[in-house]
């Protein structure tokens, strides 16, 4: 048993590292940000020249064909980098969701495109009453036309596709259909820009049946804690280098335990939040029987973690932590933003406990 | 990353799950109530049972009698020993943590004359660390050890000493120069607790019970051959025996951890609150999945830990994680417990009324001590900011 990189995937992270760190350094994070779409298209075809678009995806399609694991340990670095625009939108939600669920021909028709760098789709899922749970989905397609409204939806303004979660089934849009109506929401998080989306009798393509979701949609859970797991180490470096080069009272603020501590509380909350989210991705590529829950509890402790640690960093670097100059907000706005994003902490508990405390077997496991 | 067993972990595992179902001893329940002064010479001949098997020391190089395993065949160790209910070894101390520093210190005489009665558990071995004026500040401690002739002269007073009144031999830190700065004045002595001079009382702490003594020593003399390691480097002889002791902790609490989220999820069926199975408490059911998720995550921890001392080679600051973490959630789980069972949380063992023998009390008073000992959650919070993260030391 071996729970940590292999040789292959250290590579793999250290060049995603090093290649976040030349072509998104925070200047163009910002620069993106202050944007309308957050979207950069030099940076997006340099991710597709790393192969990081198809990273997931079948060979036959134009992917790299490399493990979940691997593509938690990309998000990892997305979120250490901030990374904005719709790399999330596009691969993980759009490309695992065509992946899982759609026909060869379909694939070849989107997956290939979005591999190859050259398309952007998105997932509209949310509607007005702001549930996760799929039983809430009350749009519904009639003739092959769809007609309501999706909230919350990333990226749209940028996708070239929009795949819409309906009560019968999970359609593609083209988002220049007439009938289709994109309007920003403005959100906390600068960099991943949101959207609300009206179809009025827009004929959407079907891609297959809600049943198939429960897959594409872990695995963009645990992506998604991955990339909160990298934020939360980028806040930690951040506030550890702060409270060694600070000082007040003629010392370093890292020799007081009061700030020592949260820094030890926030390396406990990020390595844990770690741990789980690479048991997760472990889990779904094994298709391990406990895999659903373990992608609940990645995602539960991470979004209160991500969020906790947000609160720690700031704190340390006191005043000039609370400045829009200091990058630490950017990461704390994406925190919030991504608590929520497929299900914060209370909504996970209670997933975990249906498969717990509602399940009649509770297997004790060890090591 | 793979979490499949290899060939070889999954061939110790048989090995010893084929030993074990054929000698693991079928009365141990009639015996877990009493007080270990009752059953202690039963733990004694479990434990020799194990050494005749090769067992009783895993982690330990073949040389000594061990089967040099990995602390992942050592988790598997310990998982299979909880699955059959197996009872402790009487020598937990020398076994887990002495044996592994007089191996590493120790000379070719000291390791004939002690390994074998370690792992017989004919010799049992007790921890004289902290004192009076020196817990957290272990460094400070005064018990002070004077050259006299071939012996040292041995003076003070120790606390918190597991085992000290079934202990034949102590791993005594002492203060042999008192003139340089305290971590480079300690020795480590290996000493006879049937020496004149030792005195041994039971501590009694919150639960009621006494799991510790209180040592006091009074002209003890110690032959000079049995000091463990060099004279004035018992700060570093010490510190590899805590290592030990943090990193070891974690793979069998582990298993206790899974047994009693598992009882609680049990136990949440049954309880009535307000008028409904607790099960269906929104509430409850949120604090039990919480408590869930953090003991999968202890065991996850763990498996990383494991993985990374595997790979540099020796117990680390790791350790200081895993205490932090299991000893808060321990305390979080007692009080979850608390919260199910309502006003039958607080009965006592020998109240008829109490539930799962009064357990959960218990464990709530008792889980009070883990943010304490073994170091307090200050101090391993000190190790990571000093240690794993770099920051200027504090004290």
């Amino acid at each position: 048993m071996q729970f940590g990189l292999n040789e292959s995937q250290e590579f793999l992270r250290d060049s995603a590292r090093k290649f976040f760190a030349g072509e998104c350094p925070m200047a163009e994070v910002r620069r993106l940000m202050e944007t309308d779409t957050a979207f950069g298209a030099n940076l997006w075809s340099k991710l597709a020249e790393q192969g990081y678009t198809g990273i997931i995806f079948p060979e036959e399609f134009g992917g790299v064909a490399l493990g979940i694991f691997e593509l938690i340990l990309l998000m990892e670095e997305a979120g250490r980098a901030l990374l904005p625009g719709p790399f999330f939108s596009t691969v993980v939600m759009a490309g695992t969701l065509l992946d899982a669920l759609a026909t060869t021909a379909q694939k070849r028709k989107y997956l290939a495109p979005i591999c190859r760098g050259e398309a952007r789709a998105t997932v509209a899922f949310f509607e007005a009453e702001g549930s996760w749970d799929l039983a809430d989905v009350r749009l519904t397609a009639a003739n092959g036309e769809l007609k309501g409204e999706k909230l919350f939806v990333p990226d749209a303004a940028i996708a070239d596709w929009i795949i819409v979660v309906a009560q019968n089934g999970v359609f593609l849009v083209d988002s220049k259909a007439s009938g289709v109506r994109v309007q920003p929401m403005l959100g906390m998080d600068l960099t991943r820009k949101l959207y609300s989306v009206r179809f009025d009798d827009v004929p959407g393509e079907k891609i297959g049946e809600t049943a198939g979701l429960a897959r594409p949609r872990a695995i963009a859970t645990a992506a998604l804690a991955a990339e909160m797991v990298g934020g939360m180490q980028r806040t930690l470096d951040l506030a550890v280098e702060y409270a060694k080069t600070r000082k007040q009272f003629g010392k370093p603020i890292g020799i007081f335990q009061a700030v020592q501590h949260q820094c030890a509380d926030m390396y406990l909350e990020t390595e844990s939040a770690r741990s789980a989210v690479y048991y997760a991705a472990w889990a779904l590529q094994h298709h391990a029987p406990d895999a659903a829950a373990a992608v609940s509890i990645a995602k539960l402790y991470a979004s209160d973690a991500s969020r906790t640690v947000g609160n720690r960093g700031i704190q340390v670097h006191g005043g000039m932590g609370f400045t829009w100059e200091n990058d630490l907000h950017l990461y704390y706005r994406r925190a919030k933003a991504s608590e929520t994003t497929f299900g914060d902490a209370t909504f996970h508990r209670e997933r975990l406990a249906r498969l717990t405390i509602d399940a009649e077997v509770v297997s004790a496991r060890g090591a | 990353m793979d979490l499949n067993l290899t060939p070889e972990e999954v061939a110790f595992r048989d090995e010893f799950r084929v030993w074990l179902q054929a000698n693991v001893p079928k009365d141990w329940a009639e015996w877990r109530e009493k007080p270990l002064e009752e059953s202690f010479p039963y733990l004694r001949a479990w434990q020799r049972k194990l050494q005749e098997g090769g067992w009783a020391a895993v982690s330990w190089p073949k040389d000594y009698g061990g089967r040099s395993a990995t602390l992942m065949q050592q988790a598997i160790f310990w998982e299979e020993m909880a699955r059959l209910e197996a009872p402790p070894m009487a020598n937990a101390l020398g076994l887990g943590l002495i044996g592994p520093t007089i191996i590493a210190y120790g000379t070719n005489a000291q390791k004939k004359r002690f390994i074998p009665g370690i792992l017989s558990a004919e010799e049992i071995w007790c921890q004289g660390f902290s004192e009076p004026n020196a817990g957290s500040d272990l460094a400070a401690l005064q018990t002070e050890a004077r050259l006299a002739d071939a012996h040292y002269l041995v003076n003070g007073q120790k606390i918190w000493m597991s085992y000290g009144w079934v202990g034949d031999w102590c791993e005594l830190v002492v203060r042999t120069d008192p003139a340089v700065p305290k971590h480079k004045g300690l020795t480590v002595l290996l000493v006879d607790m049937k020496s004149p001079g030792v005195e041994v009382r039971p501590l009694r702490q919150m639960t009621g019970e006494s799991e510790f003594n209180e040592v006091f020593l009074r002209d003890v003399r110690v032959p000079v051959e049995n000091v463990l390691g060099k004279v004035n480097d018992g700060w570093n002889v010490a510190v590899s025996t805590l290592m030990h002791e943090r990193g070891a902790y974690g793979a069998r609490l582990i298993l206790i951890f899974k047994r009693n989220i598992n009882r609680l999820i049990e136990l949440t069926r049954k309880v009535q609150r307000n008028g409904r199975p607790a099960a269906q408490d929104p509430i409850l059911r949120q604090k039990l999945a919480q408590c869930y998720a953090e003991v999968e995550i202890m065991r996850l921890n763990q498996l990383r830990a494991f993985s990374r001392i595997t790979s540099t080679g020796a117990p680390g600051p790791e350790g200081s994680i895993q205490k932090l973490f299991w000893s808060e959630l321990n305390q979080r789980l007692q009080q979850l417990a608390q919260e199910l069972l309502g006003p039958y949380g607080q009965l006592l063992a020998s109240d008829g009324h109490a539930i799962d023998k009064g357990i959960w009390s218990y464990g709530y008073l008792r889980s009070r001590g883990n943010t304490i000992e073994a170091g307090t959650s200050e101090v391993q919070r000190n190790i990571i900011g000093h240690f794993v993260l770099g920051l200027p030391r504090s004290y």
